[in-house]
């Protein structure tokens, strides 16, 4: 091929190649965003978009549909999740950057990574197997005792001691969110130039006042990147938390008994909707899952350009 | 002139792993002067720079050997905390610093925050003062709660001096603080160490030797690490002992 034409030609299909695999992608995502509204076309037309969000029963056998418990219960578990998850996934990415080197840095990284790297359903199974009765026999069943004999109101609270509940979901779910907060975390910490921190150092600060008025503070776009991508997967997270979550649609909730989340309803019932409309309800659940994760990026789009105001551009 | 001797090495040497950049220099450091260490890239005058503020503490690779008397005690003696070093001895660095999620105030405050004062008058006070040395004052008066980064590189680097000054400390390291800057900068920089020094004890590296000659009462001549000559800043300029120092400062190397 001459030398110009394969210049020319070489540019135009670069250029379309790229930009047709961008419009593709693009187009999948509308694509499931149209699939989820028409197929819960049903279920919203049958009970109102606010009266199936918002409704609080969720009864196959009935054919009444309201998304409202596993609404409630994605939003609680993925918050409380991440309550739990922040300060261990900001605390091993403090560790990692700050206070390791060489080869421990290096292993407890690769570590921490390896979390992420583990499939859902293994650590479903190591939640049913080892934290389930960990948390009934040590946790839960003390509490309970203990509520039973001195503080009885709290019972309803509490719930059945069973293990399998949303505190074990909980658990499992912040367990399966650090590795994300903490490694774009320790990348927003390495970002942080080293001149930065001898600045302050030679203001005469220790090494915690360096990391709390120098480090974090220069870091914290990333840190929030984070918390918003590890909100991400708590959100849409599945498998661990329908093996671990006791699948209850009932209000109201209890710390230790049975719940479930938008994402463990859809997985948990796909199999066994019979009719249309049970169908189309959990078709519905799953565009409301979808609405949910985008309003939480754009608000944290919306955070993240305010936290960057005025950093590093004139 | 003051002849007090306010820091004094001796025999110091600092290591790289096993590479030796600053080998048993001995220099001291006069009271309310300028002294000003010159030599080629690579030569060790960073690297003497900070051991004189315990700066090496952070790279564990960094070993650093013999004494540095600051009034007299040895600022590496085992019962010293190099935190209270570095609020006697500050540091100005080559490339400005500025912190970028404060403000022009809160980087100015940042060391007084650090040792704990609270007072609002009086961290307004000490920052006016410390601008206002730093030739800064009249540019950003009107502005203290705007981002530090949007100074230009200039008054940047004159708000990192600020608030090295904030603080207070004896002596003032400077890490060739005019290097990434335009001449007008380099001008003001240079005044306001004319005027520093009725107040502060200064050191500065520096690459230009014209500064050095202008600013400074004593120069050091460092050469791969060593200290080659050492004396009145006109002597080693008109009069230079060493050949190696005659040979540097008409520019045959370096």
């Amino acid at each position: 091929m001459p030398n110009w034409l394969y210049q020319r030609l070489g540019d135009r299909l670069f250029a379309a190649v790229v930009v047709l695999l961008a419009l593709g992608v693009v187009a999948a995502a509308l694509a499931i965003v149209a699939v989820l509204y028409f197929g819960g076309r049903e279920a919203f037309a049958t009970f109102g978009f606010f009266g199936f969000v918002l409704g609080r029963v969720w009864d196959a056998v009935r054919g009444q549909f309201g998304a409202w418990p596993p609404l409630l219960g994605t939003l609680i578990t993925s918050a409380a999740a991440l309550s739990l998850a922040f300060f261990p996934a900001l605390s091993t990415a403090l560790f990692v950057v700050e206070f390791s080197s060489g080869r421990l840095r290096e292993t407890v990284a690769y570590l921490i990574d390896l979390l992420a790297a583990l499939p859902s359903v293994v650590y479903g199974l190591w939640g049913i197997f080892v934290l389930v009765p960990l948390v009934r026999d040590h946790l839960e069943l003390p509490l309970f005792t203990w509520a039973a004999a001195h503080a009885p109101a709290l019972l309803p609270i509490l719930g059945p001691p069973t293990g399998i509940g949303l505190l074990s979901a909980t658990l499992v779910l912040a367990l399966m969110i650090v590795p994300y907060a903490s490694a774009l975390a320790r990348d927003a910490l390495e970002l942080v130039p080293q001149s930065q921190r001898e600045a302050m150092y030679a203001l005469g600060a220790t090494r915690w006042e360096v990391i709390r008025r120098v480090v974090i503070p220069y870091a914290r776009a990333g840190i929030f990147s984070g918390v918003v991508l590890a909100l991400a997967r708590a959100l849409g997270e599945t498998m661990a938390v329908t093996m671990l979550i006791g699948n209850s649609v009932n209000l109201p909730y209890t710390l230790f008994g049975p719940a479930s989340t938008m994402a463990s309803l859809i997985a948990n019932e796909f199999t066994e909707a019979e009719d249309d409309l049970h169908l189309s309800a959990l078709i519905a659940v799953g565009f409301v899952l979808l609405l949910i994760a985008l309003v939480t990026n754009l608000i944290a789009t919306w955070m993240l350009r305010r936290m960057s105001h005025g950093e590093g551009r004139r | 002139m003051a002849e007090d001797v306010r820091m004094e090495t001796k025999d110091l040497s600092v290591y790289y792993g096993k590479h030796p950049g600053v080998r048993g220099v001995s220099l001291p450091v006069h009271d309310r002067e300028i002294t000003a260490l010159i030599g080629p890239s690579g030569c060790g005058k960073t690297t003497f720079l900070r051991a004189l503020n315990r700066m090496h503490d952070l790279n564990p690779i960094v070993r650093v050997e013999g004494q540095v008397l600051l009034d007299g005690e040895d600022i590496y003696d085992p019962g010293v905390d190099p935190v209270l070093i570095r609020r006697r001895v500050g540091m100005v660095f080559q490339r400005p610093t500025p912190f970028p999620t404060m403000n022009i105030f809160e980087n100015v405050v940042a060391g007084l925050r650090l040792a704990g004062v609270k007072d609002r008058k009086q961290l307004q006070q000490a920052a006016e003062r410390a601008l206002k040395m730093a030739a800064l004052w009249d540019e950003v008066k009107d502005r203290l709660h705007q981002p530090a980064v949007g100074l230009s590189g200039g008054q940047q680097q004159r708000l990192s001096i600020a608030r090295a000054l904030a603080v207070e400390p004896e002596v003032l390291l400077m890490d060739e603080p005019t290097s990434a800057l335009d001449p007008v900068s380099t001008q003001a920089i240079e005044d306001l160490l004319t005027r520093l020094k009725e107040n502060v004890t200064i050191v500065i590296v520096t690459h230009n030797m014209q500064q050095a000659a202008r600013v400074s009462d004593r120069t050091a001549f460092f050469l791969d690490g060593e200290l080659i000559e050492f004396g009145r800043t006109e002597q080693v300029f008109t009069n230079p002992k060493d050949p190696r120092t005659e040979a540097y400062i008409t520019g045959r190397f370096g």
